[in-house]
């Protein structure tokens, strides 16, 4: 199984860089573990300590944001294109 | 108002444009729309809007002209530095098109005095560069029910969405709560392209003039995020939360709120 997985900017410091990454997992859940085990430190940007997603990073599959889906539980499939996407601030400085 | 004859050929490119004609630069003309920040976006927004000939252009910004804002602050030259941003950029925008009205803002805004601020105003365009802010400007601008158009960046990614109260899904539909601070670096830790401000900006340009003459389809319910390093856009779907602490159906945020400034150097001014 292999998942496309978005990495946003603040975020690929982890990824030594990498822009997107693959993945493999059958949910949300899964794939933030499968992340975790190749990028330890990620889970921790992505979830809260309840292992809740932060309230400031979204995950999408396919354009979908998973909150409206089945949260952590939403199925991903081969093929699909998985984006994390943070709240980011930059304008005016 | 009627178009005299040297709005006529100065906007004659854009009055061309079937979807827009002498009506809608009429309905530009009589446009107010209210700039926050005028830096690494509101620079090419105010620019744009400027030149299509948006009637009323509200900027505001605390801050003075930097060297370090001129790689991507395009409506600053050399000779502005040391200068309050709203002061040069009226100066410069007024030149390029006097059928421009520029309002100055001079302050930062707080949850005391955003609503008299936007309340002037048709469309709020957000070129702001902390989440404070941001999250101030959403919840205003939901109370007051005005269109928000927003756009931010981060190295070489930005994003931009257009918030129609009532219509659509508002900023804490998307991200409830702003980080903690130091959870998300700051641009002046980050570094920014300059030209991807630019991108942004326009972006947020064009949805502020499709607002105004009531064309296409907006940005509502859609983040789009652009990537500069591939070159490509994606979008993905905003749904409006009905759990939103602002306009969901039982709103806990009846009130502003102030958020602590967190982003790096920058302090809270006083008014």
């Amino acid at each position: 199984m292999s998942i496309k997985v978005r990495i946003p900017q603040p975020l690929q410091k982890l990824t030594r860089g990498q822009e997107e990454v693959e993945a493999a997992a059958s949910d949300v859940k899964g794939l933030i573990d499968d992340l975790e085990k190749n990028f330890p430190g990620i889970k921790d940007r992505i979830c809260d300590g309840q292992g809740k997603l932060r309230r400031f990073i979204n995950i999408y599959v396919n354009e979908e944001d998973v909150r409206f889906q089945q949260g952590d539980a939403t199925t991903i499939k081969d093929g699909d294109e998985v984006s994390i996407v943070p709240a980011i601030a930059g304008g005016a400085q | 108002m009627i178009l005299n004859d040297e709005q006529i050929e100065r906007y004659s490119r854009q009055i061309l444009l079937p979807k827009i004609g002498g009506g809608g630069q009429e309905r530009l003309l009589a446009a107010k729309v209210l700039v926050v920040g005028v830096g690494g976006l509101g620079s090419p927004v105010a620019a744009y809007l400027t030149g299509a000939g948006v009637g009323t252009l509200g900027l505001v910004d605390s801050d003075s002209v930097d060297i370090t804002n001129l790689h991507r602050q395009i409506i600053y030259s050399t000779d502005d530095l040391g200068k309050a941003k709203v002061e040069a950029a009226k100066v410069r925008l007024e030149r390029m098109n006097p059928d421009v009205k520029v309002i100055v803002h001079k302050l930062r805004l707080t949850s005391a005095n955003i609503m008299a601020v936007i309340k002037d105003y048709d469309i709020v365009v957000d070129g702001t560069d902390n989440f404070p802010a941001r999250y101030l400007i959403n919840d205003a601008c939901v109370l007051a029910g005005k269109p928000l158009v927003h756009g931010a960046f981060f190295r070489f990614e930005g994003q931009a969405m257009v918030i129609k109260p009532g219509e659509g899904p508002c900023y804490r539909c998307m991200f409830s709560e702003p980080p903690p601070p130091g959870a998300v670096p700051s641009c002046q830790e980050a570094g920014v392209l300059g030209a991807l401000a630019g991108v942004i900006g326009l972006i947020q340009a064009t949805e502020t003039l499709k607002l105004i003459l009531r064309i296409g389809e907006p940005l509502v319910g859609k983040l789009i995020i652009f990537n500069s390093l591939e070159m490509g856009f994606r979008k993905v779907k905003v749904p409006q939360d009905k759990n939103c602490p602002v306009c969901g159906e039982n709103p806990t945020i009846t009130e502003l709120i102030d958020y602590e400034i967190f982003c790096g150097i920058k302090k809270k001014e006083s008014e």
